[in-house]
């Protein structure tokens, strides 16, 4: 590991390890699956760094353990797959205008319900709408590979703390059980070594008391915080937009998908320009914020947006919203913890397109 | 002869209590900041208040404070004493918090043996929403949602807080205690001492029941309150230490 620091690392261990590497120093937990391989790494890793593990009796627990840990200043983490993070929802809203970073996991199963343990990208909703009660958003970020994974669980510790905000990595069952090789680029921080916050709770020694909160029973401070955290998110909206284009250049058509589903589109778009189709691929990486203005941009020569989902179809509400009339928008989506095989959407992707040129003609 | 006021702790910030008259929280505040100051705790103290009538505590206690959504209190007492073990953390939590919704956090923070210390506030009735019933809501008491008396046929029967977790090897100090006498606040005084010191040693999980009077849902005078804790509440959660083991939690810890 030393020589190349390359390692070839299954999706949920690159996160673990990408936390440690990261100064977590806290991580909260309870068994689901198809995420039970992070909560594991983590036992075994936060021990032997001499750091916090443990597992919770709930996801409810685990994400107020968080909560409690964050005020502290401490860079803390929780993970698990979708009928716990509908749980860890209540906190989750608390978290945010509490102000506290927090680094929530996702690895997305089949639902809703118990649903299945298949790889499904059905909580987009959630994910990208706040997910709890009230005004709030998270920052929400998909990787497609497990370098992504490792790199964006960094990134998302980062962005934790620069914004105070709670940061949701969402992959899926298919994410966190492929192995691919990672490397490590950047150094590995020790919890010691994070800069110290001004706001924690640590006790009042040689300064004043502080409280964290999130009840403000006057209605006009209670507005006047919900604008401040508005005002965050016009911030963090402007700034952290990631995204990634691929053959765009001349394309008349743009299949739009993260996570597993990019990876797919990848395949089947390759196959389209293989058979001279001018298709190309957007894959938001960031999903909120949504990468609104490369949509909008794309809208000048793309005819078509065709979003591609593991799920009867959530993100191609983003795509209509950013498109804004200006394109035609359509949607295939695979729910329930199916996952389409690359031929399956080529087959619709050159339907759509052959459509679109038939339409064009006329 | 004139008499002196005591002066405020230190630990206590300049306030009005928002409390109703006659209500036990202000009482059950002041108790713990002594305790804070006189163990000299202050400055490493973390306070985690409960919802309800309670969670404006921070308003009172002069020490750093977060907020916990309701039950949820003691798995944010555990993250913050996880992550800094040195602190001193308190949650102050009412009796719905402790047994009903957060009965999952509390039984499992005890068994898991969290240096942490609860201060519970058993009124018998869910104050702040208006006197709805409590787990701990006596049988027969009326309330808004028990309006013709809690049946046990129904709604099952008080829960005993102290009682529930005395089983778990992890909760090591567990005593009831009130405020409604002179005799009873000192009691309560030294039981949360105890609590805290309990904590200092690292010796494990400590909780402190108060029977604490809320006049205005139980629609009695303050003076008529405190004697129906003595007449009627204590005659079904006895007053006294429930649990005490730490002797024996010390000689393992120590052999470990």
């Amino acid at each position: 590991m030393k020589k190349s620091d390359k390692r070839l690392m299954r999706g949920t261990e690159a996160i673990g390890e990408a936390a440690i590497r990261s100064g977590c120093k806290c991580y909260f937990g309870y068994p689901i699956t198809p995420q039970n391989e992070l909560t594991e790494y983590m036992a075994r890793r936060m021990t032997e760094t001499g750091r916090v593990f443990l597992q919770s009796e709930s996801e409810l627990a685990a994400i107020n353990m968080v909560m409690g840990a964050s005020t502290t200043g401490a860079r803390v983490m929780t993970s698990s797959s979708s009928p716990g993070i509908s749980l860890k929802q209540e906190g989750i809203s608390f978290i945010a205008p509490m102000e506290l970073p927090a680094v929530i996991v996702n690895v997305m199963r089949g639902g809703p319900g118990l649903g299945n343990i298949a790889p499904s990208q059905g909580d987009y909703f959630q994910a990208t709408r706040g997910g709890g009660h009230g005004d709030y958003r998270t920052i929400v970020l998909a990787p497609a590979s497990v370098q992504e994974l490792f790199d964006l669980t960094r990134k998302a510790f980062d962005l934790a703390d620069e914004y105070r905000t709670p940061v949701l990595i969402l992959a899926d069952g298919m994410m966190g059980q492929m192995m691919e090789p990672v490397v490590f680029k950047d150094r590995p921080v020790e919890p010691e070594e994070l800069p110290e916050k001004s706001w924690t709770l640590t006790g009042a020694k040689d300064r004043p008391s502080r409280m964290i909160r999130s009840l403000l029973l006057d209605v006009n401070v209670e507005e006047e915080q919900n604008w401040r955290l508005y005002r965050k998110y016009q911030k963090i909206s402007k700034r952290e937009v990631k995204c990634e284009e691929l053959y765009m250049n001349g394309a008349e058509m743009a299949v739009v998908a993260y996570g597993t589903a990019s990876r797919i589109a990848k395949a089947a778009v390759k196959k389209c320009i293989e058979k001279n189709m001018k298709v190309g691929l957007i894959r938001p990486i960031s999903l909120w914020p949504f990468p609104e203005n490369v949509i909008l941009e794309r809208t000048r020569h793309i005819d078509h947006f065709m979003s591609f989902e593991m799920s009867t179809g959530q993100m191609v509400e983003d795509v209509r919203l950013a498109v804004n009339g200006k394109a035609e928008v359509s949607v295939y989506g695979r729910p329930g913890g199916v996952v389409p095989t690359p031929a399956e959407l080529y087959r619709v992707i050159s339907r759509t397109y052959n459509k679109m040129k038939r339409e064009k003609e006329k | 002869m004139k008499k002196r006021r005591p002066a405020r702790p230190p630990t206590m910030k300049e306030a009005t209590y928002h409390y109703c008259p006659g209500c036990g929280h202000s009482v059950i505040h002041r108790l713990a900041s002594e305790v804070i100051d006189e163990l000299g705790i202050a400055d490493r103290a973390i306070g985690v208040p409960p919802a309800g009538c309670a969670v404006l505590a921070y308003n009172y206690f002069d020490v750093d404070m977060t907020e916990a959504p309701h039950g949820r209190a003691v798995a944010v007492a555990t993250g913050i004493k996880r992550s800094l073990p040195d602190s001193i953390v308190f949650s102050y939590q009412g009796d719905g918090d402790l047994a009903a919704i957060g009965t999952a956090e509390l039984v499992h923070a005890a068994n898991r043996g969290e240096c942490i210390t609860v201060i519970g506030v058993n009124n018998a009735v869910y104050g702040m929403t208006g006197g709805q019933m409590a787990p701990t809501s006596l049988l027969g008491m009326k309330t808004t949602t028990s309006p013709f008396g809690r049946d046990s046929k129904r709604d099952g029967y008080p829960i005993k807080v102290c009682e529930l977790l005395a089983s778990l090897e992890g909760a090591v100090y567990l005593e009831r205690c009130a405020v409604n006498s002179v005799k009873s606040i000192r009691r309560t005084k030294k039981a949360l001492r105890e609590a805290f010191l309990t904590q200092m040693n690292g010796t494990g999980f400590s909780l402190v029941e108060v029977l604490s009077p809320c006049p205005t849902n139980w629609k009695l005078s303050p003076a008529a309150s405190w004697k129906w804790i003595d007449d009627v509440m204590s005659k079904h959660f006895p007053i006294g230490i429930i649990k005490d083991t730490r002797k024996d939690k010390e000689k393992e810890n120590n052999a470990g």
